[in-house]
């Protein structure tokens, strides 16, 4: 049986077609409020169920027990606040108003409530710091400091290039049964595959019926692989190296916070909503700089007895030539000498130059994949 | 932390709570509260667990399945 959703039921506050024409319809009555994208995305996975049991921006209650807990007020984990800040607009607590993302209308909030909080207070507890240079406290500290709290209604979603690759809750659950797979690994990722990917999500296949690979589709930075130069990727990895009918791809659209080892904590929860029965924990989980050292992201999951998914801790995977083959330091007991580290930035170096890594760097297929796009890198912030 | 209301006591026997507190020297637990704590969620998550997942609807459940396979994710 796949994972039952946090909370114990999968939200989904998506309006009928009915009921948006109407809302559309009388659009007027309603005050506005125009939203960044991430916090557009944030509404649409409430709606979804991706962020389940959530049915709205967390309220001051909620805030404060996240924050000292990382745990919802009914003890279900939380780790992360998912916050809306007030940007404009002049409305109240109980008024009912539209949330745009350039214009268009992306959602209903009923407002239930609107709180001042300390976001000294709130970087300091997520993210482990209060330095404006992370980007996490960064985005948090530009934003006003006022919150608005209360249930949502999605209306409309964003434009997603990659639609048809990225499933809902309810499809990836459906999906899960149809394969009949009981266990699944959750892979989260922002890269080409190199064989030290390839080896944990083997590692952790081994053990259970399926994989998904989970990309994040969101802000890029320059350097950064496009999202299709990594669907192709996989799509290539799965055809050469993978028994068929044992891994699926499927993006995540989420606006990443770089909080470290927290962040951790709901990467697992968005895959168990996702129906996952385990996910797969990596060295500096969504860390950023050195701010969380390389295994917070593992201790903390410790805390959480009751998560419902389980993770699974990997060291990284590396080429021994000793032991001739990719290994970790659980299993080599060889030497740093011996030893080639799997390096995202060496990879992507060699193929700027236009030169091929080694076979036990990357596939030569996913090379020549690569290497089919004029450019497979973002240039620009996105 | 400092809301009081927070947190509540309840009671186990004096043998009990000794014997806890012996088991978890030299552990990662800082208490016996914290031990309980955390036994009673392993606990009940692991019952939450066995109760029934909730189902779609058969029409809805055809309906995704018929756009997993427009989409190439099943045969
Ligand atoms: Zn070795």
């Amino acid at each position: 049986m796949v994972a039952k959703p946090h909370g114990g039921r999968l939200v989904r506050l998506v309006s009928s077609e009915k009921t948006k024409e109407r809302i559309l319809s009388e659009q007027n009555e309603y005050p506005r409020m125009e939203v960044p994208e991430d916090i557009a995305v944030d509404l649409e996975n409430i709606a979804w169920g991706v962020y389940s049991p959530l049915r709205g921006p967390h309220n001051s209650e909620e805030l404060s027990s996240i924050l000292d807990t990382m745990r919802l007020p009914d003890d279900t984990p939380w780790t992360i606040p998912i916050l809306l800040p007030k940007f404009e607009g002049d409305f109240s607590e109980g008024d009912a108003v539209l949330l745009t993302h350039k214009g268009r209308i992306v959602a209903r909030i009923t407002v239930e409530e609107i709180y001042d909080f300390d976001r000294k207070e709130i970087a300091q507890k997520v993210f482990r710091t209060t330095d404006p240079k992370h980007p996490g406290v960064k985005r948090l500290f530009e934003r006003p400091g006022i919150y608005v709290s209360g249930d949502i209604l999605l209306i409309e979603e964003l434009p997603n290039p990659f639609a048809n690759y990225t499933l809902k809750p309810h499809e990836t659950r459906v999906l899960f049964k149809e394969k009949g797979w009981k266990t699944i690994v959750g892979f989260q990722t922002r890269n080409v595959p190199h064989l030290g990917h390839e080896y944990v999500q083997k590692s952790a296949l081994t053990f259970v019926d399926g994989l998904l690979i989970s990309p994040v589709l969101g802000k890029k930075k320059p350097g950064d692989y496009r999202d299709e130069v990594i669907l192709k990727a996989y799509q290539t990895l799965f055809e050469h190296y993978y028994p068929k009918n044992t891994a699926v791809l499927s993006f995540l659209r989420y606006p990443m916070r770089y909080a470290g080892p927290r962040e951790a904590v709901h990467h697992a929860i968005m895959r168990k909503n996702l129906g996952c029965t385990h996910f797969a924990v990596g060295r500096d989980h969504a860390g950023v700089g050195n701010y969380y050292r390389p295994y917070d992201a593992h201790e903390i999951f410790n805390e959480f007895p009751d998560l419902g998914i389980t993770p699974l801790f990997f060291r990284e995977f590396f080429y021994c030539k000793k032991c001739g083959g990719i290994v970790n330091e659980k299993i080599c007991p060889h030497g740093e000498e011996h030893r080639v580290r799997f390096s995202g930035t060496k990879i992507r170096e060699m193929i700027r130059r236009g030169e091929k890594p080694p076979e036990f760097f990357l596939r030569s297929e996913v090379f020549d994949v690569v290497k089919s796009f004029e450019n497979p890198f973002v240039e620009v912030e996105e | 932390m400092a809301d009081d209301k927070k947190y509540t006591t309840v009671s186990i026997p004096k043998p009990l709570y000794d014997k806890i507190k012996e088991l978890i020297k030299d552990t990662g637990f800082t208490s016996v509260s914290d031990y309980v704590t955390y036994v009673l969620r392993e606990i009940i998550a692991s019952i939450e667990e066995e109760e029934k997942e909730e189902v779609f609807s058969k029409e809805e459940e055809e309906k995704i399945k018929a756009r997993l396979r427009a989409l190439g994710y099943i045969d």
